[in-house]
């Protein structure tokens, strides 16, 4: 029962060998979980010399001689590189007097300078600079320390977030996948607001806390948000009716119904007041579960989830190829079914189900095309947007739509989340694509940081270097949207919402698709309930010596996970 | 099933769960006995340490496992030296540190870490304050932990700023916590002092030195700080206004101001009064301060060779040393309470000897000493006059207005428009219309009164559980505007009818009223305390609901007692009228008492000296 699968299919595979199917994973790359991956700065600098250097020698091999009788070929595309465009870098801190405001129009002369690696003068302090003036203590980092340290980085393409009520942390505590991983909390979420970086006060304890609010406004907040909880007559008058109409008849003044728009719901100012709502409620029930805001942070990355995935399914035996691919299908024709893959090597591997990522399906095989794309960036910074007491915030930052530029979701973290290094910050930019994601993100960042030597605006953080690219969203794929066999299902890319709902979802439909019987990734079992080959009935534990000096497990640092689920969200050794 | 990975069957788990459980028992019970008969030698040796140890690991509550514990730790103090003795309780540091993950609440941990932080002989507070912070953070109500940190704070003399900071940032990741803002009303007076002159600006106490304890300091706040504390409490209550714990903290707050323009040696001698909060099984005190104890009143009457006295919080006259001067001649009087039900009580009578102040030719000048509280008053009853006294009168004293109004009135004012804001958008809030309440009565009482009856009315509604509570309440400060209402006007009748009382109080403030008008309200009986009216000659109380007549006793001089349309039901309620001497006319028409057979035979029998009698 051989069954075959892809990225975010990572979920999956798990919930396929969980409940007992024998699952081969291929991947083309030398990771998993392709657009879903995170990167060392190395291995991004990698990513982006191939993804620049246009793969199309990707000759398609006959493989006809495989067919057998009734049996047809579907050709796979060698590369989902078609998923990635506009790949543009920058960076502010090796030559400082090339680097000016206006955007170059080629990349490839910065590519080369950075790939050269020197950069001597970057730790010197530059002789414009009035050194009283900015702070003494912000060190510059020079690009040969991105590189050397490039391996703590871990540098996601998609940037997403986990709502703590949110469909993927159900998943991971239901499947107990989640001792595999830790999570850090999202400390504050910030928006963007008549030029400056701004606390959106979203908790009890934040609105208490808050210096910007007036005491009624924070009355008038906490009413509005408690009302929220509930559905009540007078939301459902407002159904069919923009939001905003609804915010501004609740008299709640500008400066929250900025806040309760960008920030909570975080919906655009059209969107329908039932949209809105639901929002605001998803965001409120997410409160306080764990911390402060509604959102965890995979430590090291969100390039964590499919690899936790992968572990799980690989406990359960599953079997893991990388830089192995999957050239095409052959196709029963009389039951339209396809019986069995022929790999890069053209070896024939029977399956009864076949899980592939959209990108991998070739334009002849697509009803639709997806068009739209999502636009992102990802910036090295020196500081954060908004110092706050701590140093290892993590924020989540809504900059607003304007001028017809559309919303931007800025994630920017610490190194307390194993993302960069001391002194550093990764800001990860994301927003539905207009234009090019450099003609789409780039005045936001202009305008939140300093992105040359503009002395000037020394309160702003710096970027250090940055990455813009256009990536496909993947929530204009349809699983149904491919004219392909009736077990083969398509697995969409990373969408542009903030949550992870869709992919899950998706997921758990594929799995419903192939098992309808089977339950979608009971909880894995505790290891000492696993009964191994020939070991026999008595347990190796000595319970009696662990349950009399229950002094061990020094240092647990206060999880953000609640108590009730501490024991199924700890790591496993 | 190839590939399936096999799992242990619930009931093979809970076999191997039983054979576990019983293992565990037998090797506890073992162990336990073990124990007790090493103490019982007396023996104190390391094997006793490691055996206590493992059971306490496994039950932190042992109490006589902990105290055989510490007799082998002081015994082992007199056997090793000093470096060894502080490695030995190091090491039961982080032994109760390992029991307090088992359980945060135990009693018995937090106790022994206790006694071994105070007997280490190098101690590392900071380590401590670190440990209880966590601890705190993981649940900030553990009061187990606030006691240890409290010891800790003081052992290790913790400057009161760093506290306070302490208290912001707790406050600050969740402010429904009393323990907090009750910690923050110890230490503010502490750290910002009333200044002993009013106008000079407040200073620090050199911080240096270890925080006193609050009971030897006022508990009033320089006003600096009390702003800002206003502005937080004001954060608190309007994110959540029905969260109480802010609400108790602005009580206790409003009452620290300065007493700019008041007389400031009346607040010299203070003595502590508490607003009392009761929270998950804990009491938290608020500690205010109160006026200094005095006699408040000394009465006179020359026909009667009778002296009445008032003190400003009841006593008992017998025992607190309270001399009586006639003309500079100590005289023997036996003092008695109003009532024989109180032994302790702010009014208090005597008889002097028979023809000491008859002749009313006679100046007499009296002088009451309260020796135990060295204070006293005088009294002069002139020549041709039966009757004087010598009081502070209730407003003199301002004493309705109190707690709340030593505030600056310009305070008091901008508070009250802030709650009243608050009212605004939360109308049936019961927190902020009760404070509104408060604070008008601060400032105005009688200008305010009809507001304060409507809030009372919406209180009623909101919070119909205490609707009780809050007319005995609303009928406490209708007593008290109208004993106001009385003194400006210089009378001494006391007229409240038709204002809904359910309840009577600050009867003591009623010493010298000859006529009280009780009529239309819903009292169901005149307490004894009514006893207190030494003066009262006509008593009004138709339209009520009174069944119980138990205050109007030994009145000497009441003549007339109209209860019309009241709940009198039998001859035996009317016992207590017997004594008083005077009585004359009594209307007991609507009273169900009325309809007893030969009801009038027998009043005449039990009341000789009434002569007009209504039925």
């Amino acid at each position: 029962r051989g069954a075959l699968d892809l990225p975010h299919g990572s979920v999956v595979a798990a919930a396929c060998s969980r409940v007992g199917q024998r699952v081969l994973h291929v991947d083309r790359r030398s990771y998993y979980a392709a657009n879903w991956a995170s990167f060392t700065f190395n291995a991004l600098l990698t990513w982006i010399q191939e993804h620049q250097a246009e793969s199309l020698s990707e000759e398609v091999q006959d493989r006809s001689s495989l067919v057998e009788e009734g049996e047809e070929l579907i050709y796979l595309s060698g590369s989902d590189s078609a998923s990635i465009s506009n790949l543009q870098v920058f960076c502010y801190i090796s030559e400082e007097a090339e680097e000016e405001e206006e955007p170059p129009n080629t990349t490839e002369e910065e590519e080369a300078a950075q790939e050269q690696g020197e950069e001597p003068e970057a730790d010197q302090p530059q002789p414009s600079a009035p050194p009283s003036q900015s702070e003494p203590t912000r060190k510059k980092i020079s690009y040969t320390q991105l590189e050397k340290e490039g391996r703590r980085f871990n540098i996601d393409l998609v940037s997403k977030l986990m709502y703590s009520r949110g469909s993927l942390v159900d998943l991971l505590i239901k499947s107990n996948v989640s001792r595999y991983a830790e999570f850090k909390n999202v400390t504050r979420i910030l928006t963007y607001r008549h030029g400056s970086v701004e606390q959106v006060p979203c908790s009890r304890a934040d609105v208490f806390a808050s210096r910007q609010l007036s005491v009624v406004e924070k009355r008038k907040l906490m009413r509005f948000l408690t009302s929220c909880v509930e559905e009540t007559e007078e939301h459902q008058a407002y159904n069919g009716r923009p939001f905003l109409e609804f915010l501004r008849e609740q008299q709640l003044g500008d400066n929250l119904q900025h806040f309760l728009l960008h920030s909570i719901a975080m919906v655009t100012e059209d969107t329908l007041t039932e949209v809105g709502l639901t929002s605001t409620r998803h965001f409120l029930r997410c409160l306080g579960r764990y911390g402060n805001t509604p959102f965890l942070f995979p430590v090291y990355g969100l390039g964590e989830i499919p690899q936790c995935f992968c572990r799980m399914s690989a406990v359960f035996g599953g079997i893991y190829c990388l830089r192995h691919s999957v050239s095409c299908l052959i196709v029963d024709k009389d039951s339209n079914r396809c019986k069995a893959v022929i790999d890069s090597r053209g070896q024939r591997i029977s399956c009864s189900h076949f899980v592939v990522e959209d990108g991998f399906v070739g334009a002849d095989r697509r009803v639709t095309t997806p068009t739209r794309l999502l636009s992102r960036a990802v910036l090295i910074t020196d500081a954060s947007v908004l110092p706050g007491d701590s140093e290892q915030q993590v924020s989540l930052v809504t900059v607003p739509p304007t001028d017809g530029r559309p919303a931007v979701n800025m994630v920017e973290l610490s190194p307390s989340t194993m993302t960069c290094i001391p002194g550093t910050y990764l800001v990860h930019l994301t927003c539905q694509s207009v234009g090019s994601a450099y003609e789409d993100l780039s005045p936001v960042v202009t305008r939140m940081f300093c992105t040359a030597e503009c002395q000037d605006q020394e309160n702003r953080p710096a970027v250090l270097w940055c990455l813009y690219f256009n990536m496909a969203d993947g929530s204009g794929v349809e699983p149904e949207g491919h004219d392909l066999p009736s077990n083969v299902y398509v697995c969409s890319g990373p969408d542009g919402a903030l949550g992870h709902e869709h992919a899950i979802k998706q997921a758990e439909s594929i799995f419903l698709k192939i098992l309808p019987e089977e339950e979608f990734c009971p909880p894995a079992p505790n290891p000492e309930d696993i009964i191994y080959d020939g070991e026999n009935t008595s347990p190796t534990s000595t319970g009696e010596e662990e349950g009399l000096t229950a002094a061990g497990g020094e240092g647990e640092e206060k999880q953000q996970e609640q108590q009730e689920e501490e024991t199924s969200l700890q790591p496993e050794e | 099933m190839h590939g399936r990975v096999k799992i242990k069957t619930t009931a093979q788990q809970e076999e191997e769960k039983r054979k576990e459980r019983e293992k565990k028992l037998k090797i506890y019970v073992a162990a336990r006995d073990a124990c007790f008969s090493k103490r019982n030698e007396g023996i104190w040796d390391d094997e006793a340490l490691q055996l206590t140890q493992q059971l306490l690991s496994s039950n932190p509550d042992f109490a006589t496992l902990w105290n055989y514990r510490r007799e082998i730790l002081m015994h082992l103090e007199t056997v090793k030296d000093k470096d060894e003795v502080q490695k030995i309780y190091e090491a039961e540091l982080s032994f109760t540190e390992s029991c307090l993950k088992v359980n945060p609440k135990s009693y018995g941990s937090w106790h022994h870490r206790g006694w071994v932080s105070a007997r280490l002989p190098r101690p590392d507070w900071a380590r401590e304050l670190t440990l209880c912070d966590r601890c705190l953070s993981l649940d900030d109500r553990n009061f187990h932990c606030w006691d240890y940190r409290r010891m800790v704070v003081k052992m290790s003399g913790v400057p009161v700023d760093q506290e306070l900071a302490f208290t912001d940032r707790l406050i600050g990741s969740n402010f429904s916590n009393y323990s907090s803002w009750h910690y923050r009303s110890t230490l503010l007076p502490l750290l910002h002092p009333e200044s002993p002159e009013p106008p000079s600006p407040c200073r620090e106490p050199p911080q240096s030195s270890p925080p006193p304890s609050p009971q030897t300091h006022s508990h009033r706040v320089c006003e600096e700080q009390l702003l800002k504390e206003y502005e937080l409490v004001q954060n608190a209550f309007f994110t959540d206004p029905n969260d109480q714990s802010a609400w108790f903290y602005y009580r206790w707050l409003l009452g620290r101001g300065m007493s700019i323009g008041r007389s400031v040696c009346k607040y010299e001698r203070e003595y502590i009064s508490a607003l009392l909060c009761f929270v998950n099984h804990k009491f938290f005190v608020f500690l205010t301060a109160e006026r200094e104890e005095m006699i408040s009143c000394v009465y006179v009457n020359r026909d009667e060779e009778r002296v009445a006295v008032a003190f400003s919080r009841p006593v008992n006259a017998q025992s607190v040393g309270l001399f009586l001067v006639l003309d500079g001649q100590p005289q023997r009087v036996e003092w008695r309470s109003v009532h024989p039900r109180f032994k302790q009580s702010p009014v208090w009578i005597c008889n002097l000897p028979p023809g000491t102040i008859s002749d009313i030719t006679n100046e007499r000048n009296l002088t009451v000493h309260w020796t135990e509280k060295h204070t006293h008053r005088d009294c002069a009853l002139y020549t041709g006059r039966t009757e004087s006294w010598c009081r502070d009168s209730a407003t003199d004293q301002e004493l309705f207005r109190s707690e709340l109004s030593v505030e600056k009135t310009s305070v008091l004012q901008s508070e009250l428009q802030s709650v009243k804001q608050l009212q605004e958008l939360e109308p049936l809030n019961k927190w902020c219309l009760l404070t509104i309440i408060l604070l008008m009565r601060a400032l105005d009482p009688l200008g305010y009164e009809q507001e304060m009856l409507a809030h009372f009315r919406t209180l009623k509604e909101v919070d119909s559980m205490r609707s009780a509570y809050y007319s005995d309440l609303c009928s406490k400060f209708m007593i008290e505007n109208t004993i106001l209402k009385m003194e400006y006007a210089e009378v001494r009748v006391f007229s409240i009818s038709d204002k809904n009382l359910t309840t009577l109080c600050h009867l003591d403030q009623l010493l010298l009223v000859t006529h009280i008008n009780l009529s239309s309200n819903h009292l169901q009986r005149l307490p004894p305390q009514f006893a207190m009216l030494q003066c009262l000659e006509v008593l009004e109380a138709d339209n009520n609901a009174i069944e119980n007549l138990e205050g109007v006793y030994h009145l000497p001089k009441l003549e007339e007692v109209l209860l019309k349309n009241n709940k009198i039901s039998t001859l035996a309620d009317l016992q207590t009228l017997a004594s008083c001497p005077k009585l004359k006319r009594l209307d007991l028409r609507g009273n169900p008492v009325t309809q007893t057979a030969n009801v009038e035979s027998e009043l005449a029998e039990l009341l000789p000296s009434v002569t007009d009698l209504l039925l």
